[in-house]
């Protein structure tokens, strides 16, 4: 494979993931919209298509057309970058993240964008740089709404983001790398039962990182930034149009990611349930593609779990998160720690 | 191509620390001193210092510049006054800093020439660095985290001290 040859494919991989992954945010939404509309009785939006199914695009197509103003008020070069630095991250994040068996030939990854040693820390770096969009936005908006919103989120993310990436901790012990790859290789012995979650016995940690996702997407429980009742939109109620929907998919782009990462650490990655049961097949190809739809799968399962906790729980009180965070979370993922280290040094 | 990135980067790194000085709003201020940080962990990715680099941006970029945002946000900071500063700081301050500067560099150039360190010697992967870490630098790194655990227990003992009438009323 020639350089040019090679700088192609990754343009190539590079156009597709990001095209899939804005669809899959397109249609999360619409998942939502509709899943949480069952959930409440009713049937969510059905007008647009078969089944609303064509939702999505009419809702981008709106957001474009909306007038975008700008407040006087605002600071304007910060106003700006903040939406950016949002969904810039949540976008990037999927460079990292594999979701199939590799078929391409050697030093090449066809179902990756980029297969690198510390796929994870990028991971929990670009999330950790995502807080800059919601905080600055809220700030430069000049607005006391956004303010508060904004440093209710920066607060819950950075508590939050420590147990998160203590809850990780069990799992790079057990696979003993950062490779995302790797990390998916070491449970894909026996199907289920080598799993992380089950085989390895990191449900604790499966459960610490349910939760710190939860609250590191704002989503609900935990949506106390946006709390609708309390401060109109939170760090986004100044923007408008398609800045407002930068934000807006940068939060199910978010998902999308969390869910991918939960899958791979926890779910074994692209390897089947089954185990050997099913397959493997003599195509490779067939193989591959098997390996992609256990992936797809694990993650819409995991989406359709944040919709349905969304339609049921009611949101957490400010203090209650901080106490669940730090006097809760925190100390839980630091025994799971201890206790992992101790099952590796004995066995 | 890494010749072309370190220039780049540490073309960025300069601008950064530059600007972070010469900007008058505390928020500017500290959004440069991130490229900076991020910069530089571009910098250590080139000499093949994965963990070191992601370490940079998480710990720097990500956890210790948001507390300074937010700590900008919460106090609601405005524009700093420019003052126009003194001559004497002036005239002597910059041939100072550049002499100073000329004779550091002449020395280190005089005992280690350009040094040996190549750009392209790849990658150091994780394992390595914590074996080093942790069997033949135990006691140093068990030390310094005492050290930062010391330094925890005392921020917040400052912390309660102060708001001890609070602790009072739960």
């Amino acid at each position: 494979m020639t350089l040019l040859e090679f700088a192609l494919w990754n343009l190539l991989k590079v156009v597709v993931v990001t095209v899939i992954l804005l669809l899959g945010v397109a249609y999360t939404v619409l998942l939502e919209r509709k899943a949480v509309g069952r959930i409440q009785n009713r049937w969510g939006p059905s007008r647009v298509g078969p089944f609303g199914l064509l939702q999505p695009l009419v809702d981008g197509a709106k957001n474009f057309l909306k007038e975008d103003l700008i407040p006087a008020a605002v600071y304007r070069p910060i106003y700006l970058l903040a939406p950016i630095i949002s969904l810039g991250c949540a976008l990037v994040v999927i460079a990292v993240i594999p979701f199939g068996e590799n078929i391409g030939p050697k030093g090449f990854d066809l179902f990756e964008v980029s297969n690198i040693n510390i796929g994870l820390l990028v991971v929990l770096g670009l999330t950790s740089m995502g807080v800059y969009g919601i905080a600055l936005a809220g700030w430069s908006s000049n607005n006391k709404y956004s303010l508060l919103g904004s440093l209710r989120s920066s607060a819950q993310l950075i508590s939050y983001e420590l147990a998160l990436g203590l809850s990780l901790v069990g799992v790079v012990l057990r696979a003993g790398s950062f490779n995302l790859r790797t990390i998916v290789d070491q449970q894909a012995q026996h199907g289920l039962l080598s799993w992380n979650m089950f085989g390895g016995f990191q449900f604790v940690a499966f459960f610490i990182y349910l939760m710190a996702a939860y609250a590191e997407t704002n989503r609900s429980p935990f949506d106390l930034p946006e709390a609708e009742s309390e401060l109109t939109g939170g760090y986004h109620t100044e923007y408008s149009s398609m800045k407002f929907a930068m934000f807006f998919m940068a939060e199910y782009a978010n998902m999308i990611n969390v869910g991918c990462v939960a899958t791979l650490l926890f779910l074994g990655g692209w390897t089947s349930p089954f185990g050997h049961l099913i397959g493997p097949f003599h195509s490779a190809w067939i193989n591959a593609l098997l390996s992609i739809f256990w992936f797809v799968f694990k993650v819409f399962t995991f989406l359709f779990l944040y919709i349905w906790v969304r339609g049921t729980l009611p949101r957490f009180r400010y203090d209650q998160l901080m106490n669940f965070g730090w006097r809760f979370l925190m100390p839980l993922a630091i025994l799971n720690i201890v206790g992992t280290s101790l099952w590796l040094a004995l066995r | 191509m890494h010749l072309v990135l370190f220039l780049i980067f540490a073309g960025l790194c300069l601008a950064g620390a530059i600007n972070l000085l010469l900007q008058s709003h505390p928020i500017n201020s500290a959004l440069s001193l991130v490229v900076v940080m991020i910069s530089l962990a571009v910098l250590y990715l080139l000499l093949g210092a994965e963990f070191l680099a992601a370490a940079q941006i998480i710990v720097y970029s990500g956890a210790i510049m948001v507390l300074f945002v937010f700590v900008v946000m919460l106090l609601n900071a405005g524009r700093e006054e420019r003052t126009l500063g003194s001559k004497v700081a002036k005239t002597l301050g910059f041939p100072a800093v550049v002499a100073v500067m000329g004779v550091l560099a002449t020395i280190i150039l005089h005992l280690q020439g350009m040094g040996t360190v190549a750009i392209n010697q790849g990658l150091i992967p994780t394992e390595e660095l914590s074996r080093v870490l942790f069997h033949e630098l135990l006691l140093p790194f068990e030390i310094t985290s005492i050290l930062i655990l010391i330094a925890i227990l005392g921020a917040v003992a400052l912390a309660r001290q102060e708001g001890s009438e609070r602790r009072l009323t739960k």
